[in-house]
């Protein structure tokens, strides 16, 4: 008997996860980082509503430390598809008084993020937000579900979640309340490198094997740039280096690579013995830093 | 290479957690930065070697009290197969959270402590494989390194299990008998019991055949949502959006909508810019029909050949899932695939106690009891039963006070 591959799997789950957020939801958007997770997301959606228009537009939260070459993408991206697309500034809130800039060498903007997300979602009056968090990711991520309802300050509570049967996600929730949708939870790492192989999916160039200023912290290496508090202590090195996931210029590391080419990362990450994770700073911090970061909130 | 998802049960007296650690270990799943937190952490076996366990009690909440409060999915892939593991707790207080991962399993593992053989826990997690209709168990028959991986042991649980397995209806069974703790018929075969002949769990795990309803007399395409980009050079342009959830589309079938009844035939499939000849069960696509009918979410296309129930009246399987106990007088919603309507649970049949199988007369129904019902809904569905189409013969209850998920049915009988 016929079997769908694996791949094409994921892909008629996601798809189906998306129309149901289309179906369910008055005000939904799609959290968009300008990462490879959310960009694969920005494909499935075309594969779910195409040629009709996508029933939600993309929200960007902007650090404003992002690096440079994924806003370029960003926008030719928005500028192909033909999508709307909302931005939510981290300054504005830091400008307003409503966030405090950290403080010290590993000062950094992923925390703040949270409120800012948080507002914009609320000023939108958002009652779902898809993004594209996987379950392989981190532990807390394993027991979170496809639907994960948030309530009114934004908040998750493990211990609350609904069961999820079959393919049936229920998407009732209170006003005020919204629901984190994850299409691609069942997708690893490789899967989602496998999808964008396969469906020749353009991708910022960061990912790729490139030159670049680094310093190394706390064994780790980090981009230079004028977001990073460096101080006599940081040497600058020249190296080879790709970045494994997108996110804010002072919390995601690189790795020394050669990778050029997709096939060469494929190579790698099926090599690796790290992973993927193990490049965010941000979940350094605590054994439980993702759980307690989620219950705030955070995506 | 295709995806096996499949459930563990049993409690962490058992050796679950040990088991998991022990697959996803032995088959090279666990990256360096994982290894050296496990390392880094203060928990080690007697003698020394790492708490494998460690690798899927995930929340701090858990870690605090050495317990599993929920579904954990897992991720791992060897050559031959990629695999989701749902880990979920075994004791009788979390049978909401083993319904719920075995509802999306293709396979269970049945673990059983050498040492204790058939409990009335085995009794528990059987009868709910068999209620959720999973094709295929595997029964691990676990801490074979504590009784002396004695054979005569585990001979005598298989021979217990054979008759529960008639009990509660399980046909698709096999026995490994393994330690989880030293890695014996885990991924390789055990030399210390070389009397077993058969597969150790890895090869047999990547190997099974687990059945897929393909066939296309029971096509079913519940619709999700309707595309209409409604532009100037696609004015007439309506596709009707979803995942085929049994069977199989393919076009110029002819194809009848449900509940309406009209019939029309399909004239085009579509998946962005491809345009397959047919869909199979699981594939998320767009179908055109020739005629213009008024279709919307939560109708059902189905095969003019063989079509579903159609009922307003239905006798099912109830799983409670909630703290609040049923409500007979209150109107709940019921969630099948898109279709979302209002129901009453009409009337109590029986509960099962699921540690002995027999059928007793309840008033109320409360958190994890199981049992026979007769649900009335708003509109008419269009249903298959649970035991021949597993897809198409499930739902949900949401309580309309606190949306929270309430309970899970499983259609047995047309009661109209």
């Amino acid at each position: 008997m016929k079997q769908l591959d694996y791949l094409d799997e994921l892909e008629a789950e996601a798809i189906h996860i998306l129309r149901e957020v289309a179906g369910q939801f008055e005000k939904p958007a799609l959290l968009f980082s300008g990462g490879k997770d959310s960009i694969t997301l920005v494909r499935l959606a075309e594969k779910a509503f195409r040629p009709g228009k996508f029933p939600f537009p993309l929200v960007h939260i902007d650090t404003g430390h992002n690096f440079e070459e994924t806003i370029t993408y960003r926008d030719n991206m928005i500028k192909r598809i033909g999508e709307k697309l909302i931005v939510g500034h981290v300054q504005d809130d830091i400008d307003a008084g409503r966030v405090v800039e950290q403080k010290g060498k590993n000062a950094s903007r992923n925390q703040l993020q949270t409120v800012t997300l948080l507002n914009t979602i609320a000023k939108h009056q958002f009652d779902a937000c898809i993004g594209g968090a996987r379950r392989d990711e981190e532990k807390a991520r394993a027991k979170e579900r496809i639907f994960s309802v948030r309530d009114e300050f934004g908040q998750w509570d493990p211990k609350r979640q609904r069961p999820e049967l079959w393919n049936i996600y229920n998407g009732k929730i209170h006003k005020g309340e919204n629901v984190r949708v994850f299409p691609i939870s069942n997708w690893t790492e490789l899967d989602v490198w496998n999808y964008i192989r396969r469906e020749k999916i353009e991708l910022p160039t960061i990912y790729f094997a490139h030159e670049r200023d680094v310093i190394t912290r706390n064994g780790q290496l980090m981009a230079a740039s004028p977001f990073l508090n460096m101080d006599d202590e940081d040497v600058v090195e020249r190296r080879n280096v790709r970045f494994r996931t997108v996110g804010d210029m002072t919390c995601t590391a690189a790795v020394e690579s050669y990778a050029f080419e997709i096939d060469n990362i494929i190579d790698e990450i099926s090599a690796s013995r790290v992973s993927e994770r193990g490049a965010r700073m941000d979940d350094k911090v605590s054994e439980a830093a993702m759980e307690d970061r989620k219950k705030g909130g955070y995506f | 290479m295709n995806i096996l998802k499949f459930l563990t049960a049993g409690s962490v007296d058992d050796g679950k957690s040990t088991l998991i650690g022990r697959l996803l270990y032995d088959s090279g799943a666990i990256l360096v930065d994982q290894l050296e937190a496990l390392q880094a952490s203060n928990r080690k076996n007697d003698d020394g070697t790492i708490d494998l366990a460690i690798l899927t009690d995930g929340l701090k909440a858990e870690r605090e009290q050495g317990i599993t409060i929920d579904v954990a999915y897992k991720y791992f892939q060897t050559d031959k197969r990629k695999f989701i593991i749902a880990d979920t707790p075994g004791h009788i207080q979390y049978t909401r959270n083993m319904v719920t991962g075995a509802s999306n399993a293709g396979l269970a593992i049945i673990l059983i402590d050498a040492r204790k053989g058939v409990i009335e826990q085995t009794i528990r997690h059987s009868f709910l494989v068999a209620l959720l209709g999973l094709p295929q168990v595997v029964v691990c028959v676990n801490k074979m390194d504590m009784v002396d991986y004695d054979e005569a042991v585990f001979n005598k649980i298989v021979s217990d299990y054979k008759v529960l397995a008639g009990k509660v209806g399980l046909k698709n069974v096999a026995y490994i008998p393994v330690s989880a703790l030293k890695g014996d018929n885990i991924v390789h075969p055990s030399e210390r019991m070389s009397w077993f002949k058969g597969s150790s769990l890895l090869p047999y795990l990547e190997t099974v055949e687990i059945p897929t309803d393909t066939l296309t007399e029971h096509a079913r395409f519940p619709v999700q949502w309707v595309v209409r980009p409604q532009t100037e050079e696609l004015h007439d342009y309506r596709g009707y959006a979803g995942r085929v959830s049994s069977g199989s589309f393919r076009v110029n079938d002819k194809v009848t909508v449900l509940p309406s009844g009209f019939t029309s035939t399909i004239s085009k499939i579509e998946l962005l810019d491809s345009e397959p000849e047919a869909a199979i069960s699981g594939m998320s696509v767009t179908i055109h029909l020739e005629d213009e009918i008024d279709i919307s979410r939560g109708d059902t296309l189905v095969s003019a050949k063989n079509k579903p129930h159609v009922s307003q009246l239905i006798e099912a399987d109830l799983c409670w899932m909630d703290t609040k106990a049923l409500d007979t007088t209150h109107t709940y919603f019921l969630q099948h695939n898109s279709k979302l309507t209002r129901c009453r649970i009409q009337e109590i049949l029986y509960k099962v106690n699921i540690n002995t199988l027999e059928q007793e007369f309840v008033e109320d129904f409360k958190l994890n009891d199981i049992g026979r019902i007769v649900v009335k809904t708003a509109d008419p569905l269009a249903f298959d039963l649970y035991q021949d189409n597993k897809a198409n013969g499930g739902a949900i209850l949401i309580d309309s006070r606190t949306n929270v998920t309430v309970g899970a049915l499983m259609f047995r009988a047309n009661a109209d």
